[in-house]
């Protein structure tokens, strides 16, 4: 099984570093055949992951997204998801080479973290535990579109506003689309991040008697949403939108990044699996 | 076959103005001229493109046929007297014929080099030629070769990618910025002629509404009624900066007339909705300035030129591709052309040499009754494989790529070393 499960996240890394390579060609060359390959590679290294998850929970017998190296595969597997259920939904030239990107530095980042599995704690084994994690990797996944879109708006917002069209022009899709864009993956994290709160709430009700008790990670939580909700009543009341926005979801995202590996390294907490 | 030659005759916006091209006498439809063709005598196949920019006529005659004037009266008709027709008209024949073809096909000989229009027309006119059965297997193969070396030429170069004009440059800019030109709205202050142009670009991308604002108020209702729009004065400026989306100023104000922060309050109407400014005045209009707010463009004539000229560097760096496609795609058609020219020996080649079989082994096979049918069948073989063996050499002699040149001293010699009767 162990074997399997090793060369199953052997086959991610290698489908991902594929689907990688052929949206950065597809990037400079712009052939649309080699874009119907690349996205059928990132639709396989989303199956692939999908089926090394679900081994890994047969592995482990609880849901695996209690370790680091778990966490951030499940990570990846969002993102993944994701960007393949926008694209279902409409095209955004070009988004896939960046999405592409960030899901292989994740996936690069769980390969080196250690891939033992851990008896889980006492505390966490409940039925919480994949609906309140489960939910709250999902709408990281969703953020880091947003960041992606966000990068993208500052690429092309450059290029606009200092008339020198570089590599980026043409290949970028217009500011209006990034935009809303931004504002999709927006909406959707960031319900999810408040119900990947409030389910969080809930179960440490049960499990620790309190519904809040300041653990970091928590409270770095709540400074993410607190980011992402001012960015939504900006957006609404004052209309913020286009670059600010876009750096906005920037700044969020690496708030995101921060409660996911910073609170765990820096601050401890129950939160800190792999002890 | 090798007697025929291609012929093509034409007139184009290079070499014949405007008055003259409106008053040739095929301007009116495809169909009269295209049956006007089929009474000059020595045509076999011909058809006829017709655009606003070129006319032009392609037909396979017999090499000794003397359609040229005929076909010149028909393109004048009585516009253009006969001694004048040199002063208009181009004249290609086979090799360059197919090269000019495959130049206009390509848009390489357009009047915007890489518009895409042409090849559409290029195929309304076959299309035509072919319901009428004006063209035929040289006309037809031609056509499609045309038609596939356009294709190549979009998908293997950038040609058609940029914008060459100023009018197309902000067009391109503003898709880049609003994606979807559909809901967008225009306002023109000052009614120029160039943001008349500009204007025009943007309605046929579909814009929503255009609103003119002007100095004088009759000449934005004369404006602003052709593109379906309204008229406003210039008081009015501010209310309507909170609705537009692309604004195009060409006011002959000496001063700028619009600063930055009269723009910043009407930012905060808008809720920071994107816009647009295109400045094509000299002096400017507007506060160069107005770059630095968020969600606001502000592009002047200069810019606008030098996004044409990156686009015009980058679009001459591609058309070198594309003309080296052209000269493949031509070279190819020519040698399928100058391979036509040996194919009816070759049938006359064979049918002769089955006929001698036929006779020879009916002969032979009358005075071997007692032959069974195995061993009949096997003499007719021999007798098969004896002539086609014979045949070999001859067949790959004339089908032989290196000296294609020669193929019709090849036929010639063929045909009189093997006795074959001219057809015709």
């Amino acid at each position: 099984m162990n074997e399997i499960s090793q060369l199953l996240f052997q086959a991610v890394m290698a489908a991902s570093f594929l689907a990688l390579i052929f949206y950065g060609v597809f990037f400079v060359k712009q052939k649309e055949g080699l874009r119907t390959i690349a996205r059928r590679t990132l639709f396989a290294t989303g199956l692939l992951q999908t089926l090394y998850i679900l081994l890994r929970y047969l592995q482990a017998g609880n849901t695996p997204i209690t370790s680091q190296h778990e966490t951030i595969v499940f990570f990846a597997w969002s993102v993944t998801w994701a960007y393949l259920s926008f694209r279902w939904r409409y095209t955004v030239k070009n988004f896939g080479t960046f999405i592409s990107l960030l899901l292989f530095i994740l996936l690069l980042i769980a390969a080196g973290a250690s891939r033992t599995i851990n008896p889980l704690m006492p505390a966490l084994q409940s039925w919480w535990l994949p609906v309140h994690a489960g939910i709250a990797v999902i709408s990281y996944g969703f953020l880091a579109l947003g960041f992606c879109g966000g990068i993208m708006y500052l690429l092309q917002e450059r290029e606009l506003k200092s008339k020198r069209f570089g590599y980026f022009f043409t290949r970028l899709p217009s500011l209006d689309s990034l935009d809303q864009l931004n504002s999709h993956c927006l909406a959707i994290g960031f319900v999810l991040l408040t119900l990947g709160i409030i389910t969080g709430s809930i179960w440490a009700r049960q499990a620790w008697g309190t519904y809040w008790h300041w653990d970091p990670k928590e409270t770095w939580s709540l400074i993410t949403w607190f980011l992402y909700a001012a960015q939504i009543h900006q957006r609404f009341s004052a209309g913020w939108r286009g670059k600010r926005a876009a750096i906005m979801a920037v700044i969020g995202f690496a708030s995101v990044l921060f409660t996911l590996w910073g609170v765990t390294y820096l601050l401890g907490g129950v939160h800190s699996y792999a002890q | 076959m090798p007697s025929d030659m291609i012929l093509l005759l034409g007139v184009n916006h290079k070499t014949t103005p405007l008055a003259v091209r409106e008053q040739l006498a095929v301007n009116n439809g495809y169909e009269a001229p295209l049956q006007a063709l089929r009474t000059i005598a020595g045509c076999k196949e011909w058809y006829l493109l017709s655009t606003c920019n070129r006319v032009e006529i392609v037909v396979v005659a017999s090499a000794n046929a003397h359609v040229e004037e005929d076909i010149a009266r028909l393109l004048f008709g009585s516009s253009v007297a006969p001694e004048h027709y040199q002063n208009y008209l181009y004249t290609y024949r086979n090799k360059e014929a197919v090269h000019h073809l495959f130049m206009v096909a390509t848009s390489l000989d357009s009047m915007i080099v890489g518009e895409a229009q042409i090849l559409g027309q290029l195929k309304e006119a076959y299309r035509y030629a072919a319901e009428l059965k004006c063209t035929g297997p040289v006309l037809n193969k031609l056509l499609h070769k045309s038609f596939s070396a356009a294709k190549r030429v979009r998908s293997e170069t950038q040609i058609g990618a940029s914008a060459v004009s100023i009018s197309y440059a902000a067009v391109e800019l503003a898709k880049k910025i609003f994606g979807n030109l559909e809901d967008k709205n225009v306002l023109l202050i000052g009614a120029g002629e160039m943001a008349e142009l500009a204007a025009e670009h943007l309605v046929s991308q579909g814009v929503r509404k255009v609103v003119v604002a002007n100095r004088t108020l009759a000449r934005a209702v004369d404006l602003a009624k052709r593109f379906n729009g309204s008229a406003v004065s210039l008081d009015e400026l501010f209310s309507q900066l909170e609705q537009a989306d692309i604004v195009i100023s060409s006011t002959g104000a000496p001063n700028v007339i619009l600063h930055k922060n009269d723009v910043k309050p009407i930012m905060r109407a808008r809720r920071n909705e994107p816009i647009f400014f295109i400045d094509i005045a000299v002096p400017r209009d507007l506060d160069p300035e107005l770059n630095d707010l968020d969600n606001v463009y502000l592009y002047d004539i200069d810019d606008l030129h030098n996004v044409v000229e990156i686009n015009k560097a980058e679009r001459d760096k591609e058309a070198i591709k594309a003309r080296r496609i052209v000269d493949e795609e031509a070279l190819k058609f020519q040698n399928w052309l100058e391979s036509l020219a040996v194919v009816p020996t070759i049938a006359a080649l064979r049918k002769k040499a089955d006929t001698i079989c036929r006779i020879e082994l009916e002969r032979t096979l009358c005075r071997l009754q007692h032959l069974t049918v195995d061993e009949q069948k096997s003499i007719e073989k021999m007798a098969h494989a004896i002539s086609s063996k014979m045949l070999h050499d001859p067949v790959s002699f004339l089908k032989a790529e290196s000296c294609k040149e020669q193929n019709e001293i090849k036929v010639e010699m063929i045909r009189a070393a093997f006795g074959l009767v001219d057809k015709d």
